[in-house]
């Protein structure tokens, strides 16, 4: 287990390390890129390109560059430092600080959500195959595959903000409205509850399919038969014994899209404007904070590394399995 | 005598038997077509996408027809007396005009194109990338597996939206760029379905046997192993067009994917959100074509997965690319 | 040990085979951690024409054996010589030009053929991947082979799964004769099959030698077909030969205390013969060819096992009273008429004799 451990940490610190070696090729070692012209963006003054030259050293040799720039990835306080933003000249792990609890409130609603609703419709479906209830899913799933995640915010939007507030219903917020949960429990939730049905409601489809297929491949085993001829009650047999010995699937994807979302919900945060890291990275790129953009790809990814590890730690804790292969 | 007792038997039955003589000779591929000649959804969702792939032929005809070209303001029909868009039905204009005075079922049938060329070259590039990187990391095995292996797993678990613009951001947007980012975040789904079946199938006397008679490890993996992974890939790829049309799409709509003036789905939508809800046709056209789309594809790939392997579940089996949040 | 006289009768020459599959363990770079020594230090050879039975329990490396005749993979150790020439050491692409001359069937008549190329093309492989013929005249030899082997040659379009298990085998045949080769190795090509079909397959593989001249090396497990197929049988106990002679002086008069094991729990062709000999009932489990046994691999379940067994290993030796090619590798070879001792041979008769009066 330990091994197993091991091994997984240092596979995952060599995909971050490739990571951060090619967004810095990206930005700053590309042939024939400036990149203090690609820092500075729109707002380009020499002297700002010459303190950027000075700054980030962009005359030394590449490789003294790379090491400059890996020795400011040391996460050390102190040492850590993602650069400061173009725009407000704010440092970019400021910005990155005010986001996140953002996602951080997107992803634990929607997960919520997507977990119960997710998990409810592949158990409804997996008890009664090819029954109308089986239908359904099949009908839901299908549609949430098939539905690109803005077409479904704008639908939210258009129905549920646009037409009930021009009839003079105005139950749900308008785009951009965010409250800090600290502030206000009740108008954060409120604020939130559009972009939480988007995002759960695109995701759910995924869950409801895992859910459905691994329960039917677990009642279809042996000792889910044996329970049944005990006598186990049939909600017994399904909620207690097969539906936890499903959850390994589930488990998986869970992690790495709660990570996703932490690192930033790219479409539902521009479409319902919320200022998440996912509207900060898209707003960098249009005004090329290249700081900015930077420093948000490598945090997403280290959530999404960290969650890959996590996850295949509770893998091998699940399914012992595992942990040989 | 349905097709798939007739394929049961023929594994059973000696080849005397004259039940099986009505199927001599019949490939895979035929029986499969045969299913789904008697598949309803599957000849619906063909029929669709005929439909659409004829709309997106078509479109210079369209043009022709009504008269604007699909990037025209159509200055002097295309609004009305006060400067406003026509709505669907007007005359000369069946689906209306956007704020520009374009005909929006013009834009419609050219952004067909785009959808249909991204989702289908996208995918063909990632499945030929994808069997092939599969094939070798499975075949070979090793450090070369380790290697590859891990490529896809990262790739896999990666938040694409967000690699994706960051890469559009830096190359600019383009056809080729948006094809090319989008077989790159698709050919692992592919590459590590066919790694694992390229793993099992080595492992099969008949490999052996090849490799007996003298075949190199080329004509082993192409010849020998390829044809045993034709139907999971199919399915694969029949699934990933939607993923690629929806990815598309998804660009599009950040402003990072097909630029305009050029129609897309996505664009469209996009500019349709810069105006607001008021003219409901500017987002309800792009929506629906977009959705039938994707639908008519995930519907396909079903059924076709059915008809390969009649045994497995429909829709629930497999785990899918996702798409972005 | 082989008079060099004989040395053109010789088609296969295995001196010293060794195969070890290593056992590799890491976290992140593989080290060996120990192998399974499935063949090891195994001479023999093939004579032109014969058939070479071989057999021995299952684990004993009797396919690896085969897979080193056919060098399916890199030998760990040894010299392999191929009808003069040495194989031993040729990589995968200097191989092929050999692999004419020496072809293998396969035990599973299901596994062995791809199921998702039709007979035909099956069948012709080996021609075009020799580039020996093709288009019309490809087809026109698979349709002889099919022939020849006893398919339809109109069922050439098929696929494997519209025929039974011992047509396929046929198929497979088929496929190892289109290159005309000299050596067949057929790797337990019955067992997969039922009774009645195997005799007729086993059958076919005689016509066909007689036929073409072949020189079979033949696996199997079951004792009964070895002794009616072979010229010669050779015995394997945990990777290595432990007795090797011509048919008839193996069955009547085993040296090696494990073949005699192996005869006395099999029920050999003539029943009279079954029920006189008694029942040698080995104790404990075969080893694990991980780690063998010091010394002679047998002699921690041999009943005849001496002090000197286990440190000292027999090499294979002609006995005094044995004629020449009649060697087995033991120290204290079991003589004519000698009964090896086993506590429960009582009770196996009892069961032997329920066994004999159970209808068949
Ligand atoms: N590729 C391999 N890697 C590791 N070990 C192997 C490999 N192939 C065979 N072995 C081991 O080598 C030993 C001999 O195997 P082999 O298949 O040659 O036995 P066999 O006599 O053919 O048995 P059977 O009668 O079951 O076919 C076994 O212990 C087996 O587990
Ligand atoms: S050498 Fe010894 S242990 Fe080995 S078979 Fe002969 S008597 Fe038995
Ligand atoms: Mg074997």
């Amino acid at each position: 287990m330990t091994r197993f451990l091991i091994r997984r940490i240092v596979l995952g610190i060599v995909t971050l390390w490739v990571i951060i070696t090619l967004v810095f090729i990206l930005y700053y070692a590309r042939p024939g890129v400036d990149p203090a012209r690609e820092l500075a963006g729109r707002a380009v003054t020499p002297q700002l390109l010459a303190n950027l030259n000075k700054e980030y050293g962009f005359n030394l040799p590449v490789i003294v560059q790379y090491w400059n720039y890996l020795k400011r990835l040391v996460p050390w306080p102190g040492v850590f430092n993602l650069g400061i933003s173009n725009n407000n000249r704010l440092p970019v792990t400021t910005i990155i600080a005010q986001a996140v609890p953002i996602d951080i409130s997107l992803a634990v609603g929607s997960a919520v959500i997507w977990m119960i609703l997710g998990i409810s419709v592949g158990v409804l479906a997996a008890r009664r195959p090819r029954s109308l209830w089986d239908r359904g899913a099949t009908v839901f799933v299908l549609t949430g595959v098939s539905m690109p995640t803005f077409i479904l915010g704008l639908l939210l939007l258009y129905v549920l903000y646009y037409l009930l507030t021009i009839h003079g219903i105005a139950i749900f917020p308008k785009p951009g409205s965010w409250t800090p949960f600290t502030q206000n429990p009740l108008e954060w939730a409120h604020d939130l509850i559009l972009p939480w049905i988007t995002l759960a409601l695109i995701t759910a489809a995924t869950y409801s399919r895992l859910t459905r297929s691994s329960l039917l491949e677990t009642l279809g085993e042996d000792y889910i038969r044996t329970a049944r001829a005990k006598g186990l009650s049939e909600r017994r047999v399904v909620y207690r014994h097969a539906l936890r010995s499903s959850l390994t699937p589930i488990v998986t994807q869970f992690g790495i899209d709660l990570a996703t979302v932490l690192g930033g919900a790219i479409i539902t945060e521009s479409i319902f404007g919320l200022p998440g890291l996912g509207l900060a990275v898209v707003q960098a790129i249009q005004v090329q904070n290249l700081p900015v953009v930077i420093g948000i790809v490598l945090v997403a990814s280290f959530f999404v590394v960290a969650a890959n590890i996590v996850v295949d730690a509770l893998y091998a804790v699940l399914d012992p399995r595992v942990r040989v292969s | 005598m349905s097709l798939s007792t007739v394929e049961a038997k023929a594994s059973e039955v000696p080849a005397e038997d004259p039940a099986v003589k009505g199927i001599q000779g019949r490939t895979p591929l035929q029986l499969v077509v045969a299913r789904l000649r008697t598949d309803r959804v599957a000849i619906i969702s063909i029929v669709v996408i005929v439909l659409i792939v004829a709309l997106a032929i078509g479109a210079p005809l369209i043009a022709a027809i009504t008269g604007h070209g699909p990037t025209d303001t159509n200055v002097d029909t295309g609004t009305d007396a006060n400067g406003q868009p026509l709505p669907p039905g007007s005359a000369g204009y069946l689906l209306g005009t956007d704020n520009l005075g374009r005909d929006i079922l013009v834009r419609i049938a050219f952004g067909a194109r785009v959808s249909l060329l991204v989702g289908v070259l996208a995918t063909a590039i990632a499945t030929i990338v994808g069997v092939v990187v599969g094939l070798f990391a499975g075949y070979y095995g090793g450090w070369l597996d380790s290697i590859l292996a891990r490529i896809m797993d990262v790739v896999l678990s990666f938040p694409y939206v967000l690699f994706a613009i960051v890469l559009v951001s830096v190359f600019g947007s383009s056809l080729e760029l948006t094809i090319l980012v989008i077989a790159f975040f698709s050919f692992a789904a592919i590459g590590r379905i066919v790694r694992g079946q390229a793993l099992s199938q080595r492992e099969k006397e008949y490999v052996e046997a090849a490799h007996s008679l003298g075949a190199g490890n080329l004509r082993i993996m192409f010849v020998d192993i390829l044809p045993n992974l034709v139907a999971p890939v199919i399915v694969l790829a029949t699934l990933l067009i939607p993923t690629a049309i929806i990815f598309e799409a998804t660009l599009s709509f950040l402003g990072l994917g097909i630029a305009l003036p050029t129609p897309s789905w996505g664009n469209m939508l996009s500019d349709a959100e810069g105006v607001g809800f008021q003219a409901w046709w500017f987002y309800i056209f792009p929506m629906m074509f977009l959705l039938l789309t994707t639908l008519a594809f995930n519907l396909l790939g079903d059924a076709v997965r059915d008809a390969l392997d009649p045994r497995t579940e429909r829709i629930f089996a497999g785990r899918r690319k996702k798409k972005p949040a | 040990m082989p008079d060099p006289s004989e040395d053109g009768d010789v088609l296969v020459r295995a001196e010293g085979i060794v195969k070890h599959f290593p056992i590799k363990e890491g976290i992140f770079f593989k080290h060996q951690v120990g192998s399974v020594q499935a063949v090891d230090n195994v001479s023999f050879e093939v004579r032109r024409g014969e058939t070479l039975g071989l057999v021995g329990e299952t684990g004993c490396g009797k396919s690896t054996l085969a897979r080193c005749i056919m060098r399916l993979f890199p030998l760990t150790a040894g010299r392999l010589t191929f009808d003069g020439a040495d194989l031993s050491t040729l990589s995968r692409s200097q191989m092929r030009p050999y692999r004419r001359g020496m072809q293998m069937i396969f035990q599973d008549p299901y596994g062995s053929l791809n199921s998702r190329r039709r007979v035909g093309s099956i069948i012709g492989d080996p021609l075009a991947i020799h580039k020996l013929a093709s288009g019309v005249e490809r087809r026109k030899r698979v349709q002889g082979l099919m022939e020849v082997v006893g398919l339809n040659p109109e069922h050439y379009n098929r696929f494997p799964a519209e025929f039974s298990g011992g047509q396929r085998q046929r198929i497979g045949v088929a496929r190892a004769l289109a290159l005309h080769p000299k050596l067949i190795v057929a790797d337990e090509p019955v067992s997969a099959l039922d009774v009645s079909i195997q005799a007729q397959i086993i059958n076919l593989l005689e016509d066909l030698q007689g036929e073409f001249g072949l020189t079979y090396v033949f696996i199997a497990h079951d004792l009964a077909v070895v002794q009616h197929v072979s010229d010669r049988v050779a015995v394997m106990y945990l990777g290595k030969i432990v007795e090797v002679a011509d048919v008839k002086d193996l069955y009547a008069t085993p040296r090696h205390p494990y073949t005699n094991a192996l005869l006395s729990a099999s029920v050999v062709a003539d029943p009279d013969q079954a029920r006189t000999r008694d029942r040698i009932i080995l104790s404990g489990d075969v080893p694990s060819p991980i780690n063998p046994p010091s010394g002679c691999r047998f002699h921690t379940r041999c009943p005849k096992a001496q002090p000197i067994c286990s440190t000292e290993e027999p090499l294979l030796k002609r006995g005094a009273q044995d004629p020449s090619g009649h060697l087995a590798a033991c120290h204290f070879p079991v003589a004519d008429g000698e009964k090896l001792a086993s506590e429960k041979a009582t009770i196996l008769h009892t069961v032997e004799g329920f066994l004999a009066e159970a209808p068949t």
